[in-house]
């Protein structure tokens, strides 16, 4: 997650002070990870050292002084680049689950045993994410979605390994 | 109606409703299982899940009695399905079961209401009676406004709205499902799955959906896979 670019993002929409934005962060894009205070006032002092924001004011308080930050026209312009960027797409061809389907066979264990535990554990997790998406509200609905939709891609190449495992197992055997 | 909110706070099942024993079915001489068993809980929902042919639609069918296997014993409730003369199984797949299929199966010639009210009229309601009950399970649904047209005019979605209505309109104990989201798109589909389940929830019922989406298997509270005819059943880590 570029942290910078997000917290530019929610700058854009309002100035904000660190403590705010670290809230607005964990509880919009968190999911259950939120940020650690050394993290975001780093963050908050890259932005500001690169021109990206700037102080827009500071009001005492009964602690230290509260900054409140906004984001400068160059900020602005880094954010619209960061947007109108692609994403690079997970290559994936590095893949736990592959080498010990691989290795299984190699070493004569049963690979199936090792594709159904895996099946069941992806199925517990993708039975989590629908509860919560049934509970929650759209954006959790479409953050459990993006989960779902690749733990379902996972399934589907365990399926299909399963279906292979023996032409597999010619293949990787010396 | 109570409305369930947190499918995970829902009581274990505890009553077992149905039990199949060492099932083998061939077609000619394509074998569909080899050797499947499988047990259902009351008010618990379980997918028969398992790629293509490998027999998991067969399963579903014997469970519920429209298929009698070639060997193994099901038994409904303390009842030996195999023991039972067409006409029993018939009615106690009437006053039991439900029946949701991939393709609603909704008759063509009467209104989505005239089509939930169905399997009461058959049971003998009244037709006010049967069709004032049916009004309730399509606003349920969410698909009044479907009730005077005929399943021709009306889309996919809305046909398997009208089918989970119908499946559930005698109150039955297991809803049967197969494939029920397999010719709907994504939001559909999903749609489908949420009102499916929570009215089941809500009425006790259990259900057995059978599908190959592990997006349509995660609504349920485990799973038994089959392969080549023959059941695994995995850990129940969804209780």
């Amino acid at each position: 997650m570029a942290i910078g670019q997000t917290f530019l993002g929610l700058l854009e929409s309002r100035p904000s002070h660190g403590y705010d934005l670290k809230r607005t962060y964990d509880e919009r894009f968190g999911q259950g990870r939120p940020l650690a205070y050394g993290q975001v006032y780093a963050t908050l002092s890259r932005l500001l050292k690169n021109g990206l924001i700037e102080v827009d004011g500071v009001e005492p308080g009964g602690g230290p002084e509260r900054k409140r930050y906004a984001i400068t026209d160059a900020g602005i312009t880094d954010v619209q680049r960061w947007l109108a960027q692609p994403e690079k797409p997970d290559l994936y061809l590095q893949n736990t689950l592959y080498s010990k389907v691989v290795l299984a066979l190699l070493t004569g264990r049963p690979a199936a045993e090792i594709l159904d535990t895996q099946r069941a554990e992806h199925l517990r997790l993708m039975r989590e994410l629908t509860r919560r998406k049934n509970n929650g509200g759209l954006p959790d609905h479409l953050i459990c979605d993006y989960a779902l939709f690749h733990l379902e891609a996972d399934l589907r190449w365990l399926e299909l390994t399963a279906a292979r495992l023996d032409q597999l197992a010619q293949e990787v055997r010396p | 109606m109570k409305h369930a909110t947190d499918a995970g706070a829902r009581s274990l099942p505890s009553e077992t409703l149905l039990t199949a024993v060492d099932l083998h079915k061939s077609f000619g001489p394509t074998t569909a299982l080899a050797g499947a068993s499988m047990e259902l809980a009351a008010g618990e929902v379980v997918a028969i899940m398992g790629p293509s042919g490998s027999g998991k639609s067969t399963l579903l069918h014997c469970a519920a009695g429209i298929v009698a296997p070639d060997s193994g014993r099901i038994v409904y409730r303390g009842r030996e399905l195999s023991g039972m003369s067409d006409a029993a199984r018939s009615a106690l797949r009437r006053s039991e079961f439900g029946f949701v299929f991939q393709f609603g199966q909704l008759v063509p010639e009467l209104t989505c209401l005239e089509n939930v009210a169905l399997p009461l009229r058959l049971d003998g309601h009244r037709r006010r009676a049967a069709e004032r009950r049916a009004t309730e399970w399509l606003e349920r649904l969410e698909v009044t406004d479907v009730a005077h047209k005929r399943p021709g005019e009306i889309s996919g979605g809305q046909g398997q709205r009208v089918a989970v209505a119908r499946s559930l309109v005698t109150g039955p104990r297991v809803v049967f499902a197969d494939e029920p989201t397999g010719a709907l798109d994504s939001l559909n589909g999903e749609r489908v799955m949420t009102l499916l389940t929570e009215a089941a929830r809500e009425t006790g019922a259990a259900v057995v959906l059978v599908t190959h989406e592990p997006r349509v298997a995660a609504y349920s509270d485990r799973e038994i896979v089959v392969r080549d005819g023959r059941t695994r059943e995995m850990e129940l880590t969804g209780r």
